[in-house]
């Protein structure tokens, strides 16, 4: 479904990715771990047309999503959830989901899939009229997720989902992931927390220093030192 | 004594409703976009001429013709946009500020000199057969022209409010403004949401430039004088609040309209800067702006 080829992005004159591949397949679920500053971001940046790649391409469903204009790409069926449970602060919750079906195919099931993102998050729909910026740090990640999903999209991104949230909170969050990809969503998971990602993933790469290091499921990725230590603590 | 400070005051606010009107527009271009657009004024001018000459060669009333003359400036909005301000569209927030700033002092310089080229620098207005009527309330006159035209100015600003806050491309400028790489991610064209607003911000000047050209007068060299009252205004009522710059406008109308009468004429601009500088020194958000972070 999505295959990233060989691509090197960076900011003006820093690389920040080095030859990056790999894909996801329909329905899976995929994470991409590394330490912190590994390119994580930079990765989904580039996918959704944020940063454009010095080279290499990037292919959704066959198109080559490097000659698509950034704002078209959720057209296309990929939704991103940004770091930290990014939302519109100034808006109201109903408002933020609202502007996540913005995307013409989307915009007209509106109605229906708000429906369905207040029985998967019963939270959102008692908030609905509060403004963003007045929800806890879970609950904004629940209404970013929310958000992303508004747009109906074949592929999900998530961008360190955990970031900030107490131990519980994020098994509550991933037990939403699991059940989002269980639901036959295709999952991009990009994650510091290590332990709690390999639990989700059907397969993960490694990151580390702007490259991909290693491909496979969580026991074949003990072998990494950083995947190790990070397990074991 | 008591009838003169009353009629003054409500002179100021007649005049400061167009204040309102004309810096709600620059406002709300500078909130979305960061453009410093400094030849704002010159939009006004513009928007006045459009009105005058309408008027002068084919005899449409000026209330008639408002339409008309914040269509003449959507036009020339689109056209300075594309050509000019859309260049400095990737560039950081100070960057923007500066370009955009020089961008208008050129724009602002050319359409002075062409105007005044094409129109002489005759001071105009339009004189209908209603201009000279006005009502009279407990010995105060309401000069029905400025009276009609606060509330053309009221009305628009309201409409401005409403579709900011409750159309669904509304809610896209305000997410917009607030970050527009997570807009981007939506699927907002942040492009055509900086085009709309820069197009409204110049309609906004064109009608109330065609507004002083019916209730005041206009010349070409005017546009300096306007930009300079929009800052003013837009600094008062703080960034963010479209209602709270129209308010920033009545309150500078009364100021320049009390210090007129206390002091004399030659003062009334001085009050405006005074007042910027006591905003900017004591609170820099502005009266009903929100303070950033």
């Amino acid at each position: 479904m999505l295959n990233v080829e060989h691509i090197n992005v960076g900011y003006k004159d820093l690389q920040v990715l080095w030859d990056v591949s790999f894909q996801v397949n329909q329905g899976e679920l995929v994470a991409l771990i590394g330490p912190n500053g590994a390119g994580k971001t930079t990765t989904l940046k580039a996918i959704m047309g944020l940063r454009r790649p010095w080279s290499g391409t990037i292919y959704f469903e066959g198109q080559n999503l490097c000659k698509v204009p950034a704002h078209k790409t959720a057209e296309l069926g990929i939704a991103m959830v940004p770091e930290g449970g990014r939302v519109f602060t100034g808006l109201t919750v109903l408002e933020n989901l609202e502007l996540g079906a913005f995307a013409p195919h989307a915009r007209k099931h509106m109605a229906q899939t708000l429906e369905e993102m207040y029985q998967l998050f019963p939270r959102l729909e008692e908030r609905k009229f509060q403004r963003a910026g007045t929800l806890s740090g879970g609950e904004r990640q629940m209404l970013a997720i929310a958000r992303a999903l508004m747009s109906r999209p074949k592929l999900l991104m998530l961008d360190e989902p955990s970031f900030g949230l107490a131990p519980l909170l994020v098994d509550r969050i991933f037990a939403k992931i699991k059940e989002i990809n269980q639901a036959g969503m295709t999952i991009l998971l990009v994650e510091q927390n290590v332990r709690a990602a390999l639990e989700l993933a059907h397969r993960s790469y490694v990151i580390q220093n702007g490259r991909i290091v290693g491909v496979g499921t969580s026991e074949e990725l003990l072998s990494f030192e950083f995947v190790r230590s990070a397990y074991l603590g | 004594m008591v009838e003169t400070l009353v009629q003054n005051i409500v002179f100021g606010l007649l005049l400061g409703a167009l204040y309102g009107l004309a810096a709600v527009g620059l406002s709300l271009v500078f909130g979305v976009t960061k453009f410093l657009n400094v030849a704002h004024g010159e939009l006004l001018m513009l928007g006045g001429y459009a009105s005058f000459w309408l008027f002068n060669l084919y005899h449409v009333d000026p209330f008639v013709s408002l339409p008309l003359a914040a269509l003449a400036l959507v036009v020339v909005g689109i056209v300075l946009y594309s050509l000019l301000f859309s260049r400095t569209v990737k560039m950081d927030e100070e960057q923007k500020v500066q370009t955009t700033m020089l961008i208008g002092f050129g724009v602002s310089l050319i359409l002075q000199n062409l105007a005044q080229r094409l129109w002489t620098a005759d001071d105009r207005s339009i004189t209908t057969a209603y201009s000279r009527m006005s009502w009279t309330l407990f010995d105060i006159r309401f000069p029905i022209v400025r009276v009609a035209s606060m509330v053309v100015a009221i009305l628009l600003v309201i409409a401005l409010h409403q579709f900011l806050q409750r159309s669904y491309f509304g809610k896209a400028i305000r997410a917009t403004v607030e970050d527009w790489e997570e807009a981007t991610i939506i699927g907002i064209d942040t492009h055509r949401v900086y085009l709309v607003a820069f197009v409204i911000g110049a309609a906004f000047a064109g009608v109330a430039g065609a507004l002083v050209s019916v209730g005041y007068s206009i010349v070409p060299s005017m546009g300096l004088e306007w930009t300079l009252v929009c800052l003013v205004v837009m600094t008062l009522g703080g960034l963010g609040s479209i209602i709270g710059t129209f308010v920033g406008g009545l309150i500078l109308g009364v100021a320049q309209a009390l210090t007129a009468f206390a002091v004399g004429g030659a003062y009334r601009q001085v009050v405006g800067l005074l007042l910027f500088l006591v905003v900017l020194a004591v609170r820099p958000q502005g009266l009903f702006g929100v303070k950033e972070g």
